[in-house]
């Protein structure tokens, strides 16, 4: 009785769980096969899901039109140079945070996590006159050190949370048994740590692949990603749906692509520590 | 030796001066329109004529384009040297002192050929700031074989009872097919693009001569109640959420009569590979109602070269380039003449091939109908038809969309939407200082 009882219930949590992903992953899938469409199919009513004439004329027109390979490159640099140049300011800033904590570590976690709550249009101005002075705008440096800034909070949070689940007993216990500090992080710490850095890592990649605000609002040709890349394409007279989801599935397609073979390391790093 | 070594270096200076002249490069900021989009595939025409200068291209979506163009050249970015900008930045920015003038542009230029309408709305000051690339106004596009069914001729000049008439006629709600299709979502260049059109021709105007706010006139009350009823009795479902693109999605999918938006629809209606109804398509001139103002609406895609631009001349002939008679002649030469730019030059509609256009003639006439300069029956202290010319207007058109845009929902009354219009623009411009 007991066990008809569990299984009528994963049944049940199984179909939940697949009607979510599913809804959740719908627009992604509409987008897809959009992008295969005519612009007059793309818009017909009632829509047309699977049976249409399959075209590759989007992707054609897209290519001729924009330089992708050239969008593609920025938005890889700067995903990935803000991410390794945040891991590298967050990573000995959570270390010492989470095994040598002072008076206001928690005070100084919380002021960091603060400046997320700020609307970042509210600093456009500012900011915009900095990289102007500086010569910066539409460079990708730019971009670089300040999605590092953006997303500096997220990662020294995450890996603080990751570090915080190492017990200092084990280092204790490498100690006793004579380590050296190098040993110790080499040997102990870091392999404990390398799930949560990597989940950081992935995290933050993404995030900056995403990033569509500033990366629209301090490019213009030479470093724009590809989020300039998709704007480009979206308008408000006339009907382009069928290109632009062409110009949308070839900008999330890397990413879906990375995300896809690392989601057991994204799904552990997150879930790391969730539960005790 | 000495002299090698001084021949080398000479050589290497005059290189890199080439290389710094060859490399004048143009950053131009334009829109995804179907005729910027031409623009960019041409542009081999305007390198083999001058070699010396390269184009940067930077293509966003309308609004984003506006944020970042606005930004820009407030904060003296340079980042662009040509921008694409429509009537109401011209006004605004020229007047900022933003803008380069363009009043000496090359003789064969002809800027005498520039439509009137068009080229006063571009001009500050007596200069011209920015150069008409196409220009668009608003008509009456409708379905013939319906209104033939209904047994009613669309006359070239409708009236508001006319299009009330035929919308009733044409109406067929358990075939999906709506008699009137017409902007219902919020934004200053979406709904109320439309709707302060349409006030102009009931009389009705955004401010006195004051700048006093004036929803809570009678005309104002009459422009909304009609549009509410029209589209309450004889709009498509959700409307309100209806804007260019949903529009022209359910014109072409043959469920509206009659469709009012910009005169640029008109080529995308007539074309056979994305519109099902494209040989039945007939126009007209915006409706009005007898008070000597239609309700079409002007505006002109530009060009224009910031002050902050640091190349001006090579900017300058760019925008000559893609404004001439050369260029809507190499259009009509590769694309045909359905495909020219429209609404910028009188020659344009002079030329016996353009004629054949179905739509040439009463896209001219539309924007011959529309005056920036005097845009309502009573006398106003702004410029522009569709819109009020002055920095505050995005952030008041917007709001007051919204508004009634939750009218067209149900969400409220034509008064309550209009008193809560006139209080919110009141307490605006105070704000701003235009009124005590």
């Amino acid at each position: 009785m007991a066990r008809a009882v569990t299984n009528r219930r994963k049944l049940v949590f199984t179909l939940v769980a697949w009607t979510l992903a599913l809804l959740i992953f719908f627009p992604i899938l509409w987008t897809v096969l959009t992008s295969f469409k005519s612009e007059a199919d793309a818009i017909a009513s009632p829509p047309k899901f699977l049976f249409f004439d399959w075209t590759l004329e989007n992707y054609t027109t897209v290519q001729e039109r924009s330089d992708y390979a050239r969008h593609f490159w920025n938005s890889v640099v700067i995903s990935l140079g803000s991410t390794f140049l945040g891991l590298l300011i967050a990573t000995p800033a959570a270390w010492s945070m989470a095994f040598v904590p002072g008076k206001r570590t928690r005070d100084l976690l919380m002021w960091m996590l603060s400046t997320k709550m700020m609307p970042a249009v509210g600093v456009l101005v500012p900011i915009y006159l900095i990289c102007r002075d500086l010569g910066l705008l539409d460079s990708r440096t730019a971009l670089v050190v300040i999605l590092t800034l953006i997303n500096l909070p997220i990662i020294v949070w995450m890996l603080y949370s990751y570090f915080k689940e190492i017990p200092g007993e084990i280092l204790e216990a490498a100690r006793m048994d004579g380590a050296s500090l190098r040993s110790e992080i080499l040997y102990v710490l870091a392999p404990m740590a390398v799930p949560g850095i990597a989940s950081t890592l992935l995290l933050n990649i993404i995030l900056a692949w995403n990033e569509a605000f500033w990366t629209l609002a301090l490019t213009a040709a030479k470093a724009a990603p590809l989020t300039a890349f998709i704007a480009s394409y979206s308008s408000p007279e006339g009907l382009f749906y069928a290109k632009l989801s062409a110009a949308s599935t070839m900008a999330i397609a890397p990413i879906l692509v990375m995300g896809w073979f690392s989601q057991k390391q994204l799904v552990r790093g997150l879930t790391f520590g969730a539960v005790k | 030796m000495t002299v090698s070594i001084r021949a080398l270096l000479g050589a290497t200076a005059v290189c890199a001066l080439t290389a710094a002249a060859s490399a004048e490069t143009v950053t131009i900021a334009t829109v995804n329109n179907g005729d910027m989009i031409r623009m960019q595939a041409l542009t081999d025409d305007f390198k083999a004529k001058h070699p010396g200068i390269d184009l940067e291209w930077v293509t966003l979506e309308e609004n984003v384009l506006r944020e970042r163009v606005t930004t820009d050249i407030a904060t003296g970015g340079g980042q662009y040297d040509v921008l694409t900008i429509g009537t109401y930045e011209v006004p605004i920015w020229g007047a900022a002192g933003w803008l380069v003038a363009l009043d000496d542009l090359p003789a064969d230029y002809d800027a005498d050929d520039l439509l009137p309408a068009i080229r006063n709305g571009l001009t500050v000051d007596g200069k011209l700031l920015a150069a008409p690339f196409y220009g668009e106004s608003s008509m009456v596009m409708y379905r013939k074989d319906l209104m033939e069914k209904a047994g009613l001729t669309m006359p070239d000049a409708p009236t508001w009872d006319f299009i009330k008439q035929a919308a009733a006629a044409m109406t067929d709600k358990a075939g999906e097919v709506y008699g009137v299709c017409l902007r219902g979502k919020a934004g200053w260049g979406e709904n109320m693009a439309f709707l302060t059109a349409m006030s102009n021709s009931y009389g009705a105007r955004w401010f006195d001569e004051a700048w006093k706010p004036q929803f809570d006139s009678e005309a104002w009350k009459k422009t909304l109640t009609d549009y509410l009823e029209l589209m309450n009795a004889y709009g498509p479902p959700g409307a309100s959420s209806n804007g260019f693109n949903e529009n022209l999605a359910l014109f072409q999918q043959g469920k509206c009569g009659m469709w009012i938006d910009a005169t640029v629809a008109a080529s995308f209606v007539t074309n056979p590979k994305d519109s099902t109804v494209a040989d039945k398509v007939g126009f007209a001139l915006a409706p009005d109602n007898g008070l000597g103002k239609r309700g079409n609406w002007l505006w002109a895609w530009s060009l224009a070269i910031p002050s902050s631009s640091d190349a001006p001349d090579a900017a300058k002939a760019f925008v000559a380039w893609a404004t001439s008679k050369d260029y809507l002649a190499l259009v009509a030469e590769k694309e045909g003449w359905a495909n020219v730019p429209p609404g910028t030059r009188t020659s344009l509609y002079e030329n016996p091939e353009y004629a054949k256009v179905p739509f040439a003639k009463m896209t001219l006439d539309s924007i011959n109908a529309a005056d920036p300069i005097k845009p309502t029956v009573d006398p106003v202290p702004y410029v522009g038809v569709q819109f009020v010319a002055i920095p505050e207007f995005q952030g008041i058109g917007t709001q007051v969309g919204q508004i009634f845009s939750a009218a067209l929902a149900g969400q409220m009354s034509a008064e309550e939407a209009l008193s809560q219009a006139q209080a919110l623009t009141t307490r605006e411009m105070q704000a701003a200082g235009y009124v005590q």
